[in-house]
């Protein structure tokens, strides 16, 4: 276990930085700065979603937990970016995630795939904990104050998800045929929407310094899969890339069906506190 | 087999018998290595592993609600608290595991439908509310039954529960924050709220068991030292608390009869429709056909999955092997 593993585990409330704590700070972001925080928090909760489905559903008990933790990570960081990115508009966390149409969310594709199989579901854990783990490691030198902080906590527990995703790709892959047929079938169909994770708009200028160019993390993701997949006596897939554009509020056919459960209650109560 | 073995084997039943007898009635633990009648290993491990059962059939309920909690905060809360649950699931089936029984043979039990679970968790789950009125009520009796058990003979056991109490009593107090808000909110929250109280109410008393004179296996886990108090004085402990927190809610208890009785120092409540706990424990409730279809559904699904890992472990095992020599 690296050290960063070790103190992910660790981290108390005590010491933690809370989506509270964000909410009571005088600092509020830039306009661009609170748009760039939306796609982050949006990727962060959409995951959540899926994964929160596979608890009480998961093929080990151990795993639900796993996945449960994975889930609570992710629904942590999304409090913290979408409650800085409300700042600048006053809106709140809940206002953010629950009274927003479809076109109005800025998660990329990619979050937004079913969860398929479990080695489908670990396809897309695997791309997205390396793609957020060179992200957030990259973030965390933010002139953003706030995201950065939000960074240096998220990417301690990212790292977890890393090795979580890569333990599992290497055992569905070398384990017996029928989870290396399972595996390869997974990575194929998540591999269309990598390429929007690397995709460079336009918001990206005007975030400056605040944030990180998707385009400068597409190598050493690149890197970091193929260290895996080696391992895993794997061929990174050979697919073509799917027209992406979540961060421009066109999304997949799925994120339709998911944002209707995921808010139905709270637009039953509008007003509403809970 | 000679006559001298058997006399040797008796020898060592009596020994083990007096030492076991010796540990119960001075209040010590008696640890998996240490002889115990058959009895009270076939009663624990059905004991421990129906409690496991019940912690993870019990994810079932609640993880209904995850995907539709009404906050961020809220759905964080209730992702701890069913993943909670899993964990508790873990360390009893790792309990009754020292007691001789693998865990797959209990998990086969449960999906060939030899073994039970609490019956509450056949109940459905309609509302936001349910998620409160679970915690508060369904948690509560739990509370009210497993403390005592912290102290049970059997280490492993007491032991499990000592974290697990820690764990519910928290999950009972978001219950109870989650039911406070919305008796506090609008009318439709808070009619939402007693609505809950009301379904959820009865079916928590019964989670106790049956009424002392109808509970067989009592007596003995009495004398054991696993159970310390019975099933009706659990009961109105939890009735009791149960009348002071609803005032607090500022909601009803969907019970006339809840009174204090001076002679006994007890509790009293109306009475419980004991055909329904009865039917649903037979598996005629609401949700037992759908609760375990989803067990065996994603023990199943998962099979490959647990395969994969085991023969993962084995080439890595021969690999360490190959190296070695």
């Amino acid at each position: 276990m690296s050290e960063a593993n070790a103190s992910a585990t660790r981290i108390t409330p005590g010491n933690a930085l809370r989506p509270e704590d964000i909410a009571l700070q005088d600092a509020k972001p830039a306009d661009a700065v609170a748009r760039y925080a939306l796609g982050l928090g949006d990727d962060a909760l959409i995951l959540a979603q899926r994964l929160g489905w596979w608890i009480s559903r998961a093929p080990e008990l151990e795993e639900d937990v796993a996945l449960a933790n994975i889930a609570l990570d992710q629904i942590g960081h999304a409090r913290s970016f979408l409650t800085y990115a409300g700042r600048a508009w006053d809106r709140t966390e809940d206002d953010l995630a629950y009274f927003r149409r479809e076109p109005e969310f800025r998660s990329v594709h990619l979050v937004e795939q079913p969860n398929g199989d479990f080695a489908r579901t670990i396809a897309r854990q695997f791309v997205v904990s390396l793609y957020q783990w060179e992200l957030y490691s990259r973030l965390v030198h933010s002139s953003d104050p706030t995201l950065a902080a939000i960074a240096a906590k998220a990417v301690k527990e990212v790292d977890y998800h890393r090795d979580h995703a890569t333990q599992w790709v290497l055992r569905l892959a070398l384990g017996t045929e029928e989870s290396r047929r399972r595996m390869i079938a997974g990575l194929r169909l998540t591999w269309p929407y990598v390429e929007e994770l690397f995709t460079d708009h336009p918001l990206i200028d005007e975030v400056g310094d605040a944030g990180v160019r998707p385009s400068e993390l597409r190598a050493p993701f690149d890197d970091a899969v193929l260290t895996v997949l080696t391992e895993a006596e794997l061929d990174v897939p050979a697919v073509p890339g799917a027209t992406g554009g979540g961060r421009l509020g066109r999304h997949s056919e799925h994120l339709g069906y998911m944002l209707a459960e995921m808010q139905v209650l709270a637009r039953e109560h509008p007003g509403a506190s809970w | 087999m000679t006559a001298t073995a058997i006399e040797t084997r008796a020898d060592h039943d009596a020994a083990g018998e007096k030492v076991f007898n010796d540990l119960i009635a001075q209040d010590m633990r008696i640890e998996p290595r240490d002889w115990m009648p058959a009895d009270y290993r076939k009663s624990l491990t059905r004991q421990i592993s129906q409690h496991a059962h019940s912690e993870i059939i019990g994810m079932q309920p609640e993880a209904n609600w995850i995907t539709r909690a009404p906050s961020l905060k809220r759905k964080a809360v209730l992702m701890a608290k069913v993943q909670d649950e899993a964990g508790h699931g873990l360390y009893l089936y790792s309990a009754a595991e020292t007691l001789g029984t693998p865990r797959d043979q209990m998990t086969e039990d449960l999906i060939a439908g030899k073994a039970r679970y609490s019956s509450i968790f056949n109940y459905p789950v309609l509302t936001w509310a349910d998620i409160g009125a679970i915690g508060w009520l369904v948690d509560g009796a739990a509370i009210c039954n497993q403390v005592p058990l912290c102290r049970a003979s059997y280490g492993p056991y007491g032991r499990a529960m000592v974290r697990i109490c820690k764990e519910e009593s928290f999950h009972q107090r978001q219950g109870f924050e989650i039911l406070l808000e919305l008796a506090n909110g609008t009318p439709e929250q808070r009619a939402m709220a007693q609505d809950a109280v009301n379904r959820w109410y009865a079916p928590s008393l019964m989670m106790f068991g049956p009424p002392d004179e109808d509970s067989p296996n009592s007596q003995k886990s009495m004398e054991w030292k696993i159970k310390r108090f019975s099933n009706d004085e659990l009961r109105s402990r939890f009735v009791g608390m149960m009348v002071e927190q609803i005032k607090v809610l500022g909601l009803d208890l969907p019970d006339k009869d809840v009174r204090f009785d001076e002679e006994s120092g007890r509790w009293e409540h109306g009475p419980l429709d004991w055909n329904e706990f009865k039917e649903v424990l037979a598996g005629r409730g609401p949700c037992n056909a759908q609760r375990m279809e989803r067990r065996r559904e994603a023990h199943e699904d998962g099979a490959w999955v647990r395969d994969a890992a085991s023969a993962y472990a084995a080439r890595q095992a021969a690999k360490h092997t190959t190296k070695a020599a």
